[in-house]
């Protein structure tokens, strides 16, 4: 029983370790707040330990991370709107400031430009998305999860993530266009 | 294939051409970056909200406020009780005036009383002589 217990506590450190940056990542570039990104991220990983006993391995267990981050997410901003409203405002940070982290990579500087412009209206634009729609895209386009993952984390059907995330494209585009 | 671990991995996403693709791929870039500096920075310990501050000011709070209203009501009841005493040696000193200025009465009443029963039982000091002399005058 302490051996099953041991390998199990063994098996959940290698789990924090290897997801928890990705975690992390998706509740930062949700809450714009790195402080509540760590805060959630950290309940996140609490309650998974909590569960770890009850988790059947039914879908990655990454997926099984991002479904409770998720609803942590939900719950936060359902719980304390107003709060999170005003933390936000004064903590936040606009999600276009991330186009400063872009790396430069081989391209030239007129190219840096553009680039960064370009990413600052996505982020515009992913701000103005609702909040169900905007985690479908970060997990679609940012994490990279498929729409079957997609579905899992989030408790909805494939069809209705995939017209989420139509629609999320589409604002995105009209941004791009609509800028030029 | 499961969500990608690796923060520099980006795939093509071929059902966004052209620019749009390059854009969603820029702007996975930068947040992966991003994500990455917060993350790997030097964290310090992050403070509890102030719960227990907020909860101690609460705490406080409140105690000065009963405190303020029970000093208050114990002051009231102070002066209720000082009011109600003097009220109560008030009557007090008026029922023994009462009481003193009603035996006067009656002694003074009961000493006019005396003098008068002694002036018509006793006659007065001159009385017999006057008897006499009218006694003398008669033929």
């Amino acid at each position: 029983m302490a051996m099953a217990k041991e390998i199990a506590a063994e098996e959940f450190s290698a789990v924090v370790a290897r997801h928890r940056p990705q975690i992390f990542r998706f509740l930062l570039s949700s809450t714009r707040d790195v402080d509540l990104a760590e805060t959630l991220t950290q309940d996140c990983f609490l309650k998974a330990h909590r569960n770890w006993s009850s988790f059947r391995g039914e879908s990655s267990a990454m997926t099984w991370l991002m479904r409770i981050a998720i609803n942590l997410q939900k719950d936060h901003w359902r719980n304390r709107r107003m709060q999170f409203w005003r933390h936000t405002q004064s903590n936040a940070v606009a999600l276009d400031e991330a186009s400063e982290w872009l790396p430069s990579g081989e391209r030239s500087v007129e190219q840096q430009l553009l680039a960064r412009e370009r990413v600052g209206q996505v982020s515009k634009a992913v701000e103005g998305l609702s909040e169900r729609q905007r985690t479908i895209f970060l997990l679609r386009y940012v994490e990279e999860a498929e729409l079957s993952e997609i579905a899992r984390a989030t408790g909805l059907s494939e069809g209705t993530v995939k017209a989420h995330l139509s629609r999320a494209v589409a604002r995105v585009r009209a941004e791009l266009g609509g800028k030029r | 294939m499961s969500f990608k671990d690796k923060a520099g991995e980006v795939g093509n996403f071929a059902e966004e051409p052209g620019e749009l693709d390059e854009a969603l791929k820029d702007f996975r870039l930068s947040v992966h970056a991003w994500s990455d500096a917060v993350y790997s920075r030097p964290r310090t310990a992050v403070a509890p909200r102030q719960v227990w501050r907020m909860a101690a000011g609460w705490a406080l709070g409140c105690v000065l406020v009963a405190g303020g209203a029970s000093a208050g009501v114990w002051q009231h009841h102070q002066r209720e009780m000082k009011s109600a005493a003097a009220r109560v040696a008030e009557q007090e000193r008026m029922a023994v005036q009462q009481r003193n200025q009603k035996a006067r009465q009656e002694d003074e009443d009961l000493l006019a009383k005396v003098d008068r029963d002694v002036s018509r039982e006793v006659p007065a000091a001159m009385e017999p002589l006057a008897q006499m002399m009218t006694e003398d005058k008669t033929p």
